[in-house]
């Protein structure tokens, strides 16, 4: 089956990206594609490079561009809400790219389910 | 990462636009509206629903003038244009629903007069059916 | 269709709203702050026995352990599922309806 997951919010303020990237892992273990991981709202601040988490906590922009090195998984950041929040490509973080909001509708229009993580 | 090719050559799904915030207090009512607005060059079926604060999105007389803020509100005008403009056109298989929950609505003091767009006002049960035959939900 | 809610049911009405908008017979799971709605002993508690008796209804174990709820307390009928169990209620149900 293929998931498309759509992350509202961005690191560490609130859960929503772990239980996104927890949701992920777990269904590509189960031999599921995840194609898409869509990035709006502040889930943009996901994708940011600066981001420099204490030594013994997980760091959250860092797994998620592990995810896309590691299992080719398409992490795309909104242009528009990135560039209200200032996450632009000086500031992202490899595995990332950046697109519009219609990249949030053909992972509708293509995966067989759209699960979304925010607050 | 390289762009996931998708192949949606002929899919048309059912994407309900879940709005359940009030305006302004947070963005997310403005940021789902430009997702409605950029769905409609799919051409995909819509319910774009407003349950509890939500249906403060669309109450008229928003004045954002002290505030400093973008008033979004006519951009929801734009949006009951698209969908009048699928319903005439008989080439175009595009099937816009503007849905306010009628308890939302009632127990926020309102009625469909106080709304800036033509809605349907569906009670919980029938709004839930609706709900139960989306293919994908966006909201915020 | 799986309704996810993952904000606790004392700090926000998402619960309530995905109780009264969720078709009978559909899957519910709570995660995240979620997983407080699924303990016995509150004042919301009738209310998702209940609503365990005409739905399915999940918790997700981490965030259960994570807040340090224990399977002892949880409402009749609720099921604790694992990451796992949680993308097999997205592929088993036609879609995923979110009440943050």
């Amino acid at each position: 089956m293929k998931f498309g997951i759509l992350v509202n919010e961005g690191p560490f303020t609130h859960q929503a990206s772990d239980s996104a990237y927890q949701f992920v892992k777990a269904a590509l273990d189960k031999g599921h594609e995840v194609p898409r991981v869509f990035f709006y709202y502040d889930g943009v601040y996901n994708a940011n490079k600066l981001s420099a988490p204490q030594a013994d906590d997980r760091n959250v922009v860092k797994r998620w561009s592990d995810l896309a090195t590691e299992k080719n998984v398409d992490l795309v950041v909104c242009v528009a809400a990135g560039l209200r929040r200032g996450i632009v490509e000086d500031n992202l973080m490899d595995g990332f790219r950046i697109s519009g909001l219609g990249q949030l509708t053909e992972a509708a229009m293509g995966t067989d389910r759209l699960v979304m993580f925010g607050d | 990462m390289a762009e996931y090719e998708f192949d949606t050559e002929g899919v048309k799904k059912t994407i309900t636009f879940l709005n359940r915030k009030a305006p302004y207090g947070t963005i997310y009512a403005l940021e789902v509206l430009e997702s409605v607005l950029i769905s409609a060059a799919f051409e995909q079926h819509a319910n774009i629903v407003f349950v509890d604060d939500g249906v403060f999105q669309i109450k008229k007389g928003h004045d954002t003038a002290d505030l400093e803020m973008k008033n979004f509100l006519p951009t929801y005008g734009i949006i009951e244009m698209e969908k009048e403009d699928a319903d005439e056109d008989e080439d175009m298989d595009m099937n816009w629903r503007i849905i306010v929950e009628k308890e939302s609505m009632e127990a926020r003091g309102l009625t469909p007069e106080d709304f800036k767009v033509e809605v349907e006002v569906l009670s919980s049960a029938e709004l839930a059916d609706v709900l139960a035959t989306s293919d994908a939900v966006i909201g915020g | 269709m799986l309704h996810t809610v993952n904000k606790s049911p004392f700090e926000r009405n998402s619960l309530e709203s995905c109780l009264r908008l969720a078709k009978k017979g559909s899957a519910i799971l709570l995660l995240e702050d979620g997983v407080y709605a699924a303990m016995g002993g509150t004042t919301v508690a009738d209310k998702v026995a209940s609503a365990a008796k005409d739905n399915s209804v999940y918790v997700l174990g981490p965030d259960m352990k994570a807040r340090g709820l224990a399977e002892g307390q949880l409402i009749d009928g609720i099921k604790v599922v694992d990451y796992a169990g949680f993308v097999d209620l997205v592929a088993d149900n036609d879609g995923v309806t979110p009440w943050l």
